[in-house]
């Protein structure tokens, strides 16, 4: 048996090793988030936003070059699929939560899970397949399919919970008026959930935006401007994570630095997303 | 109040005459008959998609699979795309099981105890702060801490970590020089420490569902058989909440797993065994990343959607895992954002 | 606890139903305790009509049952109350007489229940017309937490399509009075339904019930959340709306039913047990379960 100060001291050693080890954890991601501000703010400046990239000749001539045509394409790329992603994600959820009897819940709740589980990698090879092969090149919309493929299982499942949280009573008062069940779910139940929705939606948004994978081979990069505007969706489009992914592999140090500002500017977005998503959380309840 | 006494309804003719008629066809029966049509035909969609990621995959890759047999793909030691067009994923399939377990291992230690930490013993205010950090390690793109990763951990690793110890071993272990490999900074070492790092989020999320969930009496009981705070969590917490700790950890190893664009930045990309610890080596995620694009021969295209398949099969036999063992235990979120 | 004192010590005396008595008096209404019928206000016509009617009326959840073969008949323009200890299946009962298991999970309702000799549960009878001429009231007020009080009120006609300003307005102001909820909430309609009291509530939900107009209103549990201010409210409500429509309440407070109520059935683990005028159901039990339950021996 050991003595009561053996047992504090043993109490002490493990409260320090907790700290420790969390410490350990939270170091490097603030050491992240130290060289990505450092190096990113000090290459972000205003080419970076209005000029295009051009070849490698271009930045060692020491032409302006800058990312617009990522940042556009990254816009165009993110809100076509949010587009695409938010009316299969949302019924789906309206389905599990209300529906609950369907017999294919089950199914569809698996599925979705495994679907959520699934490497992004996974769904641009999918992309691929569905929507390059077809077409016979990379696009846009090819990036579009395979980032709404990352969000579409997310929206589903904060879709279930989020409805799921309104108490059933509302919609039995809503069917009591003798409203219709579509009637009760578009304009009663969901306008309740909002909060949850929207923290779903962008959740699942900032979630996509920052994926590389699945853009490698569907929208695959582009170092200048499409000659016209559908050249987005039709031609091969470039996105941010994918461009930084080329500029850090890239050999010229120009292209590392503008690598660093394009991290600031995707951390930034990412963050002001899942920022505004735990503000809703915490205002809802 | 005045009341008519004849009719329920007293107001004007016009209000009566709307409310006598019966609401149009779409708020009776059609609304509800096409709403309910295409919220399954949505919900339907996604059962399409996972099912139809199987089929693809597995039908993309059917040339290389029937070329070299399941088995003989995935136990298949050489991957020559340039000059044999001989193609077998076992290196891959090594490197992210090792990367991945390795990652597990170091990461499962730290992120209980982070979960314990916040649950336990910080104030509300603290944990609250360790509580959002933690969300944001799986909220930054994979890209960044590749980017980190390949122009400062990697350069720092190799001068203060990798060198010297290649160096003492050099001079006193040369036997140890081959498991070691080449200290060039991008390698399986590298990767694993990052890959540790990402999947920090998830064991803590889910520890920390479970540690919530532990009743109070289960914590009164030890409390009052006089134990001390540790004594506390080592008798009564953790063992009840065992299970959401296994969850987490196999949700974890799912991420890892899949982990894709920091892993292929850092480990190097070597296609051939031996992998070495601080060498080059190869995922299944970083060899489609690294080969998909610059692919020209079909049986390589079909040979990387088979790697994709591998890579379904497994993602897929450990989700069931993690989703079996979170129903299991019934720890209720779980979710990391 | 005192609740059941006060109704065994006052049941065999008459005060308890002096304020019954004396509201159907100013309301141009009279009971008749013999026969259990009353006529109606004001029109001199000598006997309600039978409203709704219920015959072997079931309700299976899975392979549990909730309410056996209950027969009854619901007058037109009288109250009628359902007691019983928790778990009678009055409430499930209740919930039968507008299609409202139709949402339940499990649930499969046999039997009939008639509306005007027309069984709801037919196959070409559409439960939204139903829902429609039977309004329900829950226990929880209810209101759609997003919508301001006068959108809540007009959901039932807005939702619907009618969007007539000067039809929606009429029909709010009408509701809001009728559910004597006008006066306090009338500068402030567009604030949110959400921010009344929890009495204001529930006279908003009986607002938005009766906004479409129903025949029947159901009730169940109306004042079970509320204190006994917000209660009183709602019971005179129940008097004045009884001109109107036919009400059903469910009530596990004997002491209200004997206040509101025409007719009672009681109820007791899926069966009823009794039913009859309020006033001899309550005075002279015929069945010794009826007696013991208001008499305060269980519950």
């Amino acid at each position: 048996m050991k003595t009561l100060l053996q047992r504090n001291i043993r109490d002490r050693i493990m409260e320090s090793l907790l700290v420790l080890s969390t410490i350990v954890v939270l170091l490097p991601l603030v050491i992240i988030l130290v060289h990505v501000v450092i190096n990113g703010i000090s290459a972000l400046n205003w080419d970076f936003f209005t000029q295009e990239l051009g070849s490698p000749s271009r930045a060692m001539q020491g032409r302006p070059t800058g990312l617009v045509h990522t940042i556009l394409g990254t816009v165009v790329i993110d809100f076509l699929a949010l587009f695409l992603a938010v009316p299969i994600g949302m019924g789906a959820g309206i389905m599990l939560s209300e529906f609950p009897d369907h017999k294919l819940n089950p199914t569809l709740r698996i599925m979705n899970d495994t679907l959520n589980g699934m490497p992004a990698i996974l769904k641009g090879l999918l992309a691929f397949v569905l929507i390059v092969k077809p077409m016979g090149t990379f696009s846009g919309l090819a990036g579009a399919v395979a980032l709404a493929f990352v969000m579409i299982p997310i929206i589903a499942r904060t879709t279930e919970s989020a409805l799921m949280s309104i108490p059933w009573s509302i919609r039995e008062a809503g069917l009591a008026i003798g409203l219709p069940r579509w009637r009760v779910v578009l304009s009663t139940v969901m306008p309740a959930a909002r909060f949850g929705l929207v923290t779903g939606t962008l959740i699942a948004f900032a979630r996509a935006a920052g994926e590389a994978a699945p853009l490698l081979f569907t929208s695959f990069g582009n170092n200048y401007l499409p000659n016209h505007w559908l050249g987005m969706l039709l031609g091969p489009t470039d996105t941010l994570p994918q461009r930084l992914y080329s500029l850090a592999i890239s050999p010229y140090s120009h292209w590392h630095s503008m690598g660093w500002a394009a991290a600031i500017v995707l951390l930034v977005f990412v963050i002001i997303c899942f920022g505004t998503a735990r503000y809703l959380t915490r205002k809802k309840t | 109040m005045t009341l008519d006494n004849d009719t329920s309804i007293n107001g004007s003719k016009e209000a009566r005459e709307l409310l006598r008629r019966p609401p149009s066809a779409l708020y009776r029966w059609l609304g509800d008959r096409i709403f309910a049509v295409v919220v399954v035909m949505l919900g339907v969609s996604i059962i399409a998609l996972a099912a139809g990621m199987a089929i693809v995959l597995y039908g993309e890759g059917s040339a290389a699979l029937r070329q070299f047999g399941f088995l003989g793909f995935v136990s298949g030691t050489t991957w020559d795309p340039a000059v044999q067009l001989v193609f077998g994923a076992f290196p891959f399939l090594f490197g992210t099981v090792v990367t991945s377990v390795a990652a597990l291992l170091i990461s499962f230690f730290p992120a209980i105890a982070v979960a314990i930490f916040t649950a336990e013993y910080a104030p509300r205010w603290l944990a609250a702060i360790i509580d959002n950090l933690i969300q944001l390690i799986a909220a930054v793109p994979s890209v960044v801490i590749g980017i980190w990763g390949i122009f400062v951990l990697a350069p720092w690793m190799r001068d203060n970590v990798y060198l010297p110890i290649f160096t003492w071993a050099e001079a006193s272990h040369p036997a140890l020089l081959p498991i070691l490999g080449n200290p060039m900074g991008y390698g399986m070492a590298t990767a694993t420490i990052v890959l540790s790092l990402m999947i920090v989020p998830y064991t803590t999320a889910l520890t920390k569902d479970a540690i919530k969930s532990v009743p109070v009496e289960q914590r009164e009981a030890s409390r009052a058989l006089g134990a001390t705070k540790w004594e506390v969590i080592r008798m009564a917490v953790l063992p009840y909440a065992r299970g959401g700790i296994l969850a987490g950890a196999i949700l974890s190893l799912g991420r890892a797993i899949g982990e894709t664009m920091a892993v292929a930045m850092l480990i190097g990309n070597k296609n051939t065994l031996p992998f070495s610890i601080f060498g080059a080596g190869a995922t299944m995620p970083s060899v489609i990343v690294n080969e998909f694009r610059e692919a020209v021969e079909t049986l390589h295209l079909s040979s990387l959607m088979a790697v994709g398949f591998t890579l379904f099969v497994i993602a897929l036999i450990v989700n069931l895992a993690a989703a079996y063992l979170t129903r299991k235990f019934s720890i209720k979120g779980g979710q990391v954002v | 606890m005192n609740l059941i004192q006060s109704i065994t010590s006052k049941v065999p005396t008459l005060p308890l139903f002096a304020t019954s008595e004396s509201r159907q008096a100013s309301g141009a209404a009279e009971v008749k305790t013999s026969t259990g019928t009353n006529t109606a206000p004001g029109t001199g016509k000598a006997e309600n009509k039978m409203r709704m009617e219920t015959h072997d009326l079931s309700v299976h959840y899975g392979s549990t049952m909730g309410v056996r073969n209950v027969s009854l008949p619901i007058y037109d323009k009288q109250v009628l109350a359902l007691i019983g200890p928790s778990g009678c299946g009055k409430t499930t009962y209740l919930r039968a007489l507008n299609r409202m298991h139709d949402l339940t999970r499990g649930a499969r309702v046999t039997g009939s229940v008639m509306l005007d000799g027309k069984n709801i549960y037919d196959s070409e009878i559409n439960p939204v017309i139903i829902r429609r001429r039977i309004g329900m009231v829950f226990q929880k007020p209810t209101p759609f937490p997003t919508m301001s009080i006068y959108d809540n009120v007009v959901a039932g006609l807005k939702l619907v399509g009618i969007r007539k300003r000067n039809v929606l307005d009429e029909v709010c102001e009408r509701a809001l009075k009728q559910a004597a909820l006008f006066d306090e909430v009338k500068d402030r309609l567009n604030s949110p339904g959400s921010s009344l009291s929890g009495g204001q509530q529930q006279r908003l939900s009986i607002a938005r019930a009766l906004a479409v107009d129903p025949e029947v209103m159901l009730m169940d549990e109306p004042t079970s959340s509320l204190d006994p201010q917000s209660t009183n409210r709602i019971e005179d409500l129940i008097h004045e709306l009884k001109k109107q429509v036919t009400i059903v309440i469910v009530t596990h407070n004997m002491q209200q039913a004997a206040r509101v109520s025409d007719k009672t059935a009681f109820f007791y683990v899926g069966d009823l047990i009794e039913y009859g005028p309020t006033n001899s159901l309550f005075t002279k039990p015929k069945e010794k379960r009826t007696e013991e339950y208001i008499t305060g021996q269980f519950g």
